[in-house]
């Protein structure tokens, strides 16, 4: 990983702002999406991809790279972006998103998307799939870690709990779980629809190292990224990431109904104004910085 | 059998399939590094504990979590592992399912579910820890294989050959000391029928240890003068339909027999075989009718449900009537 300096910082946050108005250009393109939640887990993306992952596009099943599953599927609005810029494949191969025998729709399918580890959708499995990806690692005696982005509302599914206990078991110090706590579900807030809170407390007792941030402050999550333990420790370790569902739209932040949701082009532009109007540096208006595809340009 | 192993159960006359599972599968994971074991606390029921006592480092209990178990089992395939998991077949069909289907046969992944305990062989264990619906689950999965071994002998066989097998496996076997169906060696192949013994005026198509009872009722019809062809289909998927369209045009008449509900597995399977093909014969499912189980020994019980060798002898009489 790169030194964490002020220009570091400012880099990943400008590539966030990127990401987001991608996100929006891809909702258009793909007739509706999972915005919130794509929204709500892309600065914690954005520092894996850019700064985290060891990955190499050019090889994207070299043996001793880091692995990332994204057990919240339906955030793969979110991801794909970030894997077509990072360069696992370019972007036109996503213009027929969620068209027929298009290889992107609402969830990943590892077989067809290069770059996607596994295929998920289904929620609560990712990180018992990360559990094996650790074993293998571990077996393989690879460097590498293997970092699962969960969202808070599969935390209902007692399998997660399954693998909390199982990752803990087999003392898998190169697994991290990092929990997209945005506080909403489909149906509502998680605390009116199944409460999960104490949930920092859960992770602890299920004997993980625990650490709560600010999942939209790129300092904070490039600290937690940092301090990890090392791979071979014998702990896993939970970064509870609290976040933000619909994050930097205004109109969308904290509104469920935002879950799934389309864009037509002239809301999209609006949406990108504003969005680009949280680039850092550049406040109240476009910097020209990173400029975004279509529908923001 | 099989070549080069340490043992041989060639010369006995029941064993149990399970046993042969943790036997085999301890002596491949010496040879093969990519082996991987994952049971869910029945390492000493399923013997998947021989596997542990000489290579522990890949041997992973996951605890009663078999969700868990299922969906790692597939985290360590995209990694270039052979996972082989191990629970009873109740379980793996069903508390599972959707880790079967979702993380392991969408994706195409080389996981290899060997189940124990399948059928009835529970007994007194009753409905909760029968398995009568795994192979129409599993059958109706894409890119799943389903092996059904006749005893201990062909388990092994069927456990070696699926190490280089493509995509996912389901695999059930019993719980008991079976009795053996090959006591000479023979060729096998995942997906190609074995006649046991050939016949003109009927066909037995069975798995699993209907094979056996098949056998015995077909050598007392031979003493009454009707040749019985009986064929181990030991692979319910993919299925080999030349064999099954062959015996119904030689004989006209098939009899399915299986540890199973009569909906949906081998019998569901050679049904629609045969209907496709536009071949009108003589036809019977023998199996579980669509009825839960009840409590007993596993003897009683395959004779409550006609699978022993007297119920398959009856069914047959009366297709031949």
């Amino acid at each position: 990983m790169r030194e964490v300096t002020a220009e570091e910082i400012r880099r990943l946050e400008n590539k966030a702002v990127d990401i987001r108005k991608k996100i929006v250009d891809l909702t258009v393109v793909a007739g509706g999406g999972h915005l919130g939640g794509a929204l709500s887990m892309a600065d914690i993306v954005v520092a894996l991809y850019y700064h985290v992952l060891n990955v190499d596009p050019k090889r994207p099943r070299w043996a001793e790279r880091d692995r990332f599953i994204l057990s919240k599927g339906h955030g793969a609005l979110g991801l794909c972006p970030v894997l077509a810029d990072v360069g696992f494949y370019p972007e036109e191969l996503m213009a027929d998103f969620n068209g027929l025998d298009s290889p992107f729709g609402m969830h990943p399918d590892h077989n067809k998307i290069p770059g996607i580890e596994m295929s998920t959708g289904s929620l609560g499995h990712g990180l018992s799939v990360a559990v094996g990806a650790a074993l293998a690692a571990r077996l393989d005696r690879a460097g590498g870690r293997v970092f699962c982005l969960v969202g808070d509302g599969e935390l209902n599914e007692g399998m997660v709990w399954e693998a909390a206990m199982s990752a803990k078991q087999f003392k898998l110090g190169n697994l991290v779980a990092i929990v997209d706590r945005n506080g909403l579900c489909l149906d509502g807030p998680t605390e009116e629809v199944m409460g999960l809170e104490p949930l920092a407390e859960k992770w602890r007792a299920f004997g993980w190292n625990t650490v709560e941030i600010d999942g939209h402050d790129m300092k904070a999550l490039l600290g937690a990224f940092h301090a990890l333990p090392p791979a071979a420790s014998d702990r896993p370790t939970c970064i509870l990431a609290r976040t933000v569902k619909g994050k930097g739209v205004s109109f969308m932040e904290n509104d469920p109904v935002w879950h799934y949701g389309g864009l037509d082009d002239e809301k999209a532009a609006a949406v990108c104004a504003e969005l680009e109007s949280h680039r850092p540096g550049a406040p109240g208006g476009a910097s020209g910085a990173g400029k975004g595809a279509t529908g923001c340009a | 059998m099989p070549r080069g192993f340490t043992f041989n159960v060639l010369d006995v006359d029941r064993f149990a399939t399970r046993e042969m599972y943790g036997k085999v599968l301890a002596e491949l994971g010496q040879i093969n590094q990519d082996i991987v074991v994952l049971t869910a606390d029945l390492m000493r029921s399923n013997k998947t504990g021989d596997f542990a006592k000489v290579v522990p480092e890949r041997f992973f209990n996951f605890g009663i979590a078999e969700q868990n178990m299922m969906a790692a089992a597939a985290g360590l395939a995209i990694s270039g592992k052979i996972p082989y998991v191990s629970t009873y077949a109740a379980f793996a069909s069903m508390r599972c399912c959707e880790q079967v289907r979702t993380d392991i046969a969408y994706p195409n992944l080389k996981v290899r579910i060997v189940s124990s305990h399948a059928g009835l062989s529970m007994g007194n264990g009753g409905t909760t820890h029968h398995a009568t619906e795994d192979i129409a689950i599993m059958r109706s999965l894409a890119n799943m294989t389903v092996v059904v071994p006749a005893d201990a002998n062909e388990c092994a066989k069927a456990v070696i050959e699926s190490i280089d097998y493509p995509g996912p496996i389901y695999m059930r076997v019993g719980r008991g000391a079976e009795p053996i169906v090959y006591k000479t060696d023979y060729d096998f192949k995942i997906g190609r029928a074995v006649t046991v013994r050939d016949g003109q005026d009927v066909t037995v198509i069975a798995c699993g240890i209907a094979v056996m009872a098949s056998v015995k009722a077909a050598r007392k019809l031979e003493t009454e003068g009707v040749a019985v062809r009986v064929i181990d289909m030991h692979t319910i998927k993919p299925l080999d339909t030349e064999t099954i369209l062959r015996a119904a045009r030689e004989t006209g008449r098939i009899l399915t027999v299986e540890e199973h509900t009569v909906i949906g597995g081998l019998g569901g399977a050679v049904a629609e075989t045969i209907a496709e093909a536009g071949l009108g014969v003589r036809f019977h499912r023998l199996g579980l009718p669509d009825i839960y189980s009840t409590i007993g020994q596993p003897d009683d019980l395959y004779k409550r449900y006609g699978l022993d060798q007297d119920g398959v002898y009856r069914a047959i009489k009366e297709l031949l009537a």
